[in-house]
């Protein structure tokens, strides 16, 4: 019944606890009276008696805590009687609690936002069946144009992953899947939109593990070029068709086709990206010559892996199939290797470098938020060491003095990681909204890893915040402290030189974050003012895709653009129109590999000539302010069987005929056409994309009548004044042409430039408030240890003013002892920034890592900053009454 | 003579901890008893040789109550004033016993090499 006993006594000391103390009081002072009385009786007198009774007992408050200190829940009594000390510490000193809790709450917000995209991009498993299994395949050229960032991951030809999935074992199976676009047009008379579309194979959900909410998946059958089937992904399925579940059966036009809807994905369906809104098999956007080629790179593959192979296995068997291909096809551009990639990777791809910069930024201000905290914890410790003295004399453990202290920072840390979590569901929200190029696969939410990591981020930060406060101010000193005078002169040498080293360290950290968004900032700048090669300025850009199924012959989407094209150059307020299939600053669209016909042929396997191609009207060049070089522009009579023609780039003609005179040689597109093209013109270089470096392009007649099985088109408009005012009416002449036809990407093209700098845009801005954010905090922390040092120093200051110092002096010798941390951390932290902006020299375009111009800025910044902090307590002390300061002792 | 103390410069060396729960279990065997009592109880039986630091008796006490070997009561002393007494649980006695057989085993184990040296 042992338990039973304890138990009893557990509860008992909970609820009659405070008896049990006066009965302990009871217990022990009738102890003490017995004896006594015992001692009289042996002839001591009162008072003798009294002192050997205490003699033989010990010391009584000391026994009744040893006999407190056995009570079950002890532990817990004495963290509440911490707590309740701290709260009331810190309510004497409402300011300080405020700003400590505002700046850990800022600095615990900031991480635990980071870390919850952080968890659901990179860490999180992806949604699917066995996600560890699961692996992207790429083709992977050998040569060195193939192995910048970005490239290094090529997209697979449909014939190459057709010949993985059916002579390599490695893998269980390999599934293929494509972005493409459809027009989809209402049943009655629902608007017609543009619909992000994705191609995959059959076997693309069930080898994801991915089950329909209604109907089914493709099966193999409908897997072919003339396939007229669908799936609806949730938020088509809600938005478009309202939730109705008999949609599945029924048909909707793609481009003008019925196509059957025969399933719906559930909701938390979401890859690649939730900007899909139809899949349909792979090969119905496919024509079966395409799935022949072995350099039409377009797909990408998703493999799960054998249990009992390896990886490196199972891409050695694909890579031997690669190389045998690339052997075959020495004259076609045919990747040598396969390279594998994690899936979780491949969709984090664009963020993990601005999201890891990030999560160091913010580990960065929490770090000199704790030292900001434990910085203003030291300075209390200061003023209250004779306390903390008289205590340990009295017997008090250094471990829970210790305690104490680290339970106000425990108590900061938690209110701060309360407000902060809060702060963080807002923030990650908004993050989650604005940072466009997030993966959606997972849904960004907080959860309870999420919870823990916040919670362990709130006692590491008590921990670094109070720990060194705690240690330094107390065991050491008692007696100095309690046999120093009342005088201040010349107290707690070491205690300022741990404030000023805390100092320093944070200054130093500020430093490195400064230069990393300085220098962040100098290339967002830079991407902001690149020269895309083409008039930006009130230009109105926007797309449409012509449907194969009513456009079947060239003359008929010929018909369209020249009808557009002549509506538009006559309405009021467009001085201009430039019509082609991509837009420079756009994308990528597609490259193909040339020869050139007067050159000598290229040996086999070496690296084929490769350019981006584009369509261009007549007017394109003149309407978009592309210069023209040499030769000649389009006319309107490059048309139909007049169309051998082609307009080279500038960074085409330098890199393919150095030193001679192209106009007048040949081009012969292997892609496109099987005569060869004459070069009629050379224009100016234009940007595929800001931020990448310029790239041989190829300009085909739109009127050639030859489109690649590609007929999606960007108009661009010059406009008088404000372009978006222009947007509705052009809209309406091309619905006065084809009231089934859908336009996209409405924008200005400063519309679209800030679209692709985004990311740079959200980092730089990001990282740059950290900084300001740390720059306040150093300087906080500069001005309070700078106030500190004068008040300690008042008396000397005093003096020093009636011994007849002048007050300038005095106020040199306070503004030098502030700036001496300030100019140590300036230099430590340059020295660290030198290192750590090799880390982000990947992310920063046209600046230099060791840019003297941001270095120089963010040294004279944090000066001046340094300076500002330091100067009202140094003003303070040159003016001090001498008289005043000598008589506050 | 030898002081039975928990107080001394640090913590209780578990020897030492041990001895002093053992004393007040077998001191509290026949009967129950007050802390004054259990003091000058081992005092005597010691011969005055075991001189407990009276006031270290509270703590074993109290930690021995909230571990189930002893309980304790609190009733009218001899002199007519009210007192906590203490007395041995059945656990208690078995607690008893078994460390009365370690002690004999230590001490014969002690006195086994300090009678071959």
């Amino acid at each position: 019944m042992r338990w039973l006993d304890q138990l009893r006594m557990r509860i008992l000391m909970i609820f009659r606890r405070g008896r049990a103390n006066v009965r302990l009081d009871d217990e022990l002072t009738f102890h003490l009276d017995h004896q006594i009385a015992e001692n009289i009786s042996d002839g001591m007198s009162a008072e003798e008696a009294r002192y050997s009774a205490l003699r033989a007992f010990g010391n009584p408050a000391l026994l009744r805590e040893e006999s407190r200190a056995s009570w079950s829940w002890n532990g817990l009594e004495s963290f509440l009687r911490d707590l309740r000390y701290s709260a009331r510490t810190l309510r004497r000193s409402p300011t300080f609690s405020l700003m400590a809790i505002l700046v850990i709450a800022l600095c615990i917000g900031a991480a635990t936002s980071l870390f919850t995209i952080v968890r659901s991009v990179l860490l999180r498993p992806l949604p699917f069946r066995d996600p560890g299994q699961l692996v992207m395949v790429y083709e992977h050229f050998r040569g060195d144009w193939a192995n910048q960032d970005g490239f290094n991951y090529n997209v697979v030809s449909p014939a190459d992953y057709y010949d993985w999935r059916a002579q390599t074992h490695g893998f269980q199976d390999m599934a293929a899947w494509r972005w493409w676009q459809f027009n989809l047009t209402g049943e009655r008379d629902e608007l017609p939109e543009v619909v992000t579309a994705a191609a995959g194979t059959w076997n693309f959900f069930p080898l994801l593990g991915v089950q329909p909410v209604f109907g089914r998946t493709f099966s193999e059958s409908e897997d072919h070029p003339d396939s007229n089937v669908v799936m609806l992904t949730w938020s088509t399925f809600e938005r478009r068709f309202s939730g109705d579940r008999s949609i599945v059966g029924r048909q909707i036009h793609l481009d003008g086709k019925p196509y059957t809807v025969v399933g719906v994905l559930p909701k938390e369906f979401a890859y690649p990206y939730a900007t899909v809104q139809v899949w349909v098999p792979y090969q119905a956007v496919a024509t079966p010559e395409s799935l022949r080629h072995h350099d039409w790179h377009q797909s990408r593959v998703i493999a799960r892996l054998r249990p009992e192979v390896s990886l490196a296995n199972a891409i050695n068997q694909v890579e031997a199939v690669q190389y045998h291909l690339h052997m075959q096809y020495l004259n076609d551009p045919v990747a040598e290797d396969a390279v594998p990639r994690s899936m979780i990777d491949d969709l984090a791809k664009d963020v993990k470098k601005p999201l890891l910069l990030l999560m160091s930024a913010v580990a960065c201000v929490l770090f000199i938020g704790c030292l900001n905290v434990a910085n203003l914890l030291v300075a209390r410790g200061a003023a209250r060491q004779k306390e903390v003295a008289i205590r340990e004399a009295l017997g008090a453990q250094r471990l829970t003095l210790v305690r104490e202290q680290l339970t106000e920072s425990l108590l900061i840390c938690f209110a701060g990681g309360a407000a902060g979590v809060l702060l963080s569901l807002t923030a990650t929200k908004w993050l989650a909204h604005a940072w466009k190029d997030l993966p959606s696969a997972q849904g960004i939410h907080v959860d309870g890893v999420v919870l823990g990591f916040a919670c362990a981020l709130v006692f590491a930060a008590a921990l670094l915040a109070g720990l060194l406060p705690a240690i330094s101010s107390t065991g050491k000193a008692v007696f100095a402290a309690l046999q120093a005078s009342s005088r201040t002169t010349g107290g707690s040498l070491s205690r300022t030189a741990l404030r000023k080293t805390l100092l320093t360290v944070e200054i130093g950290v500020t430093v490195v974050l400064l230069i990393g968004a300085g220098l962040l900032l100098k290339s967002f700048v830079r991407l902001r003012t690149t020269d895309l090669g083409c008039t930006t300025d009130n230009v109105l850009t926007m797309s449409y895709t012509l449907p194969q199924q009513k456009y079947d012959k060239p003359e008929k989407i010929n018909a369209f653009n020249e009808e557009l094209l002549a509506r538009l150059r006559t309405m009021p307020g467009i001085r201009a129109v430039a019509l082609g299939s991509t837009l420079p600053g756009n994308s990528w669209a597609g490259d193909d590999v040339f020869t050139i016909p007067e050159h000598p042929p290229i040996k086999p396997g070496a690296e084929l000539p490769d350019a981006l191609n584009r369509l261009a009207d007549p007017g394109y060049f003149t309407a978009l302010g592309i210069p023209l070089l040499q030769g000649r522009y389009f006319n309107m009579q490059d048309r139909d069987d007049h169309a051998k023609k082609v307009i080279i780039s500038n960074q085409l003609a330098r890199q393919y005929f150095p030193g001679e005179n192209p106009i007048g040689k040949h081009i012969l597109d292997s892609a496109r056409d099987k005569a060869a093209l004459e070069i009629v013109g050379v224009v100016g270089d234009t940007l595929w994309q800001v931020g990448q470096p310029t790239k041989a392009t190829l300009y085909f007649p739109l009127f050639s009548g030859n489109f690649e099985n590609s007929f999606g088109f960007s108009l661009a408009v010059r406009t008088v004044s404000d372009p978006l005012a222009m947007s509705v009416p052009v809209q309406k002449q091309i619905a006065a042409l084809d009231p089934q036809l859908p336009v996209s990407d409405v924008l200005t093209f400063d519309q679209v430039i800030g679209g692709s700098i985004v990311n740079a845009s959200f980092s730089a801005t990001l990282v740059l408030a950290f900084a300001a954010l740390s720059l306040l905090l150093a300087s906080v922390g500069l001005y309070g240890v700078l106030s500190y040092l004068m008040t300690q120093r008042m008396t000397e200051i005093g003096i020093r003013i009636a011994l007849g110092a002048q007050r300038e002096q005095v106020l040199r010798l306070a503004l030098v002892d502030g700036l001496r941390p300030a100019s140590f951390g300036l230099v430590i932290g340059l020295g660290a920034s030198a290192a750590a902006v090799r880390l982000i020299q990947s992310m920063l375009y046209k600046t230099e890592p060791l840019d003297p111009a941001v270095f120089a800025a963010v040294a004279a910044t944090l000066l001046a900053v340094a300076a500002i902090a330091c100067m009202l307590p140094a003003w303070r002390a040159s003016r001090l009454d001498p008289m005043q300061a000598l008589r506050t002792e | 003579m030898i002081v039975v103390d928990n107080l001394g410069m640090g913590k209780p060396s578990d020897l030492v901890q041990g001895t002093l729960d053992l004393l007040i279990l077998k001191t509290l065997l026949p009967e129950q008893m007050h802390g004054w009592a259990i003091a000058k109880r081992i005092q005597q039986l010691s011969g005055e040789v075991l001189q407990v630091q009276q006031g270290s008796l509270y703590p074993a006490l109290h930690r021995l109550e909230q571990q189930g070997w002893i309980k304790a009561k609190w009733a009218e002393s001899e002199t007519g004033r009210q007192a906590k007494f203490y007395a041995l649980t059945a656990a208690g006695r078995a607690q008893l016993e078994k460390e009365t057989a370690n002690w004999n085993r230590l001490s014969a184990a002690i006195n086994l090499v300090v009678s071959e040296a």
